[in-house]
């Protein structure tokens, strides 16, 4: 079979035959780059975060209704329809993947990481999820029970991880630089 | 259908790659990719996101594992634009050197019936089935689940039932359940395994466990 062409050349000719038939006006292909590389990004999820684990009564309409409460912060939009927050509990540790593709709630968590969409996570992360995470740097005590969430259908998931005990009087802006990507998808925990 | 896609469960997969301070795209026409299928669906509304998502699962098996996954939009991307008529397959291929990938034809017809059910009837708590459907075109079961019991722990909002969405036919809503499977149901290489997964189904993928 003949080799690829780049995908840089297969995606030019895609722009180039739309822009010849007027269908790609000027400037719109950025405005959506931008607005992915800046808005819908995953630092919103640990604005989340941080306000749930400093604010008791947001942290309690977070777990009631996801989507509302994210809004509350101006987080919204394409993906975000039904957003549910998955609270870890110490025996409880919660771990999201979309075995079939690549789902995320874009609002909060924006587009996701390479790890996530890889083959590999979303064929092994279903049936050895201990090992996964192990692999992954997250080694957890065998009495914690590990929930993988399949984003099958069309609620989108962030993991509200616990939060370590040295950080409890730490300040909201402190706390939203230490809460990482992974550790809302559940495959770390958050590190002071 | 029983696509290289449904990936919940495959063996054989090694480590996963983690990249620290992974940017959103790694070069620009990923971005680009990604924002032409933002267009074609929401400007110009040649084609919904089940279509999308299907026109990746059509991708030959090979050309699926072996594209990353920008590669993998754009295929869907260019393949539905020339299925819809909007551009022709020369007008791209015409512009590169070497092969362009695109998805192979849809393999059900637009508008052919599926197997679907009526009324929010299952509540939280009750045990259920998947059902041992094989549905030709697209669905959002995945196989791993499929014929297994499991608990529903929670019932999710009304939503566009996929499998109808994906071609052409009538807009159709469903309510959607998390269903909680222990790992001994799924899996049974590790029988001292007490982890759960948790799926999110539509209720025409469900049936009572009597």
């Amino acid at each position: 079979m003949q080799t690829k062409a780049s995908p840089e050349q297969r995606t030019t000719a895609l722009k180039q035959t739309l822009e010849e038939k007027k269908l790609l006006p000027e400037g719109t292909l950025e405005q959506l780059v931008h607005a992915y590389e800046e808005d819908n990004h995953w630092r919103n999820g640990s604005k989340v975060v941080a306000r749930a684990w400093t604010d008791p009564s947001f942290r309690r309409r977070l777990l009631r209704d996801g989507t509302a409460a994210c809004a509350e912060l101006g987080f919204e939009g394409i993906q975000g329809e039904y957003i549910v927050a998955l609270e870890c509990l110490p025996k409880i540790h919660h771990a999201v993947v979309c075995t079939q593709c690549s789902c995320t709630p874009w609002p909060v968590m924006g587009l996701p990481p390479n790890w996530y969409k890889s083959s590999e996570y979303r064929a092994r992360v279903v049936r050895n999820s201990r090992q996964v995470l192990r692999e992954l740097g997250l080694d957890l005590e065998c009495d914690v029970n590990i929930q993988v969430w399949d984003t099958t259908a069309e609620t989108r998931y962030i993991v509200l991880p616990l939060q370590p005990i040295e950080t409890l009087d730490w300040d909201e802006e402190a706390l939203i630089k230490i809460v990482s990507r992974e550790a809302m998808f559940g495959i770390a925990q958050v590190n002071p | 259908m029983d696509g290289i896609h449904d990936l919940g469960g495959m063996e054989g997969f090694g480590e996963i790659p983690v990249e620290n301070n992974e940017p959103v795209f790694h070069s620009e026409w990923e971005g680009q990719a990604f924002a032409l299928n933002l267009v074609a669906i929401g400007v110009m509304q040649q084609y919904n996101p089940d279509e999308y998502r299907h026109a990746l699962e059509r991708m030959r098996p090979t050309d699926y594992l072996n594209a990353s996954y920008y590669e993998r939009v754009l295929t869907g991307v260019a393949s539905l634009l020339i299925e819809k008529g909007v551009i022709s397959e020369s007008e791209l291929t015409s512009r590169v050197t070497g092969r362009y990938p695109l998805s192979k034809p849809n393999a059900i017809a637009e508008d052919e019936p599926k197997v679907t059910q009526d009324s929010a009837k299952f509540c939280i708590g009750e045990r259920v089935r998947v059902r041992n459907i094989h549905t030709p075109g697209h669905t959002r079961m995945p196989a791993y689940v499929r014929g297994r019991r499991g608990t529903i722990i929670h019932v999710a909002p009304y939503f566009s039932f996929p499998d109808n969405a994906a071609h052409g036919n009538a807009f159709r809503k469903e309510p959607t359940y998390h269903v909680i499977f222990s790992h001994a149901e799924l899996w049974n290489d590790d029988k001292a395994n007490n982890d759960t997964v948790v799926v999110d189904l539509w209720e025409s993928y469900l049936e009572e466990v009597l």
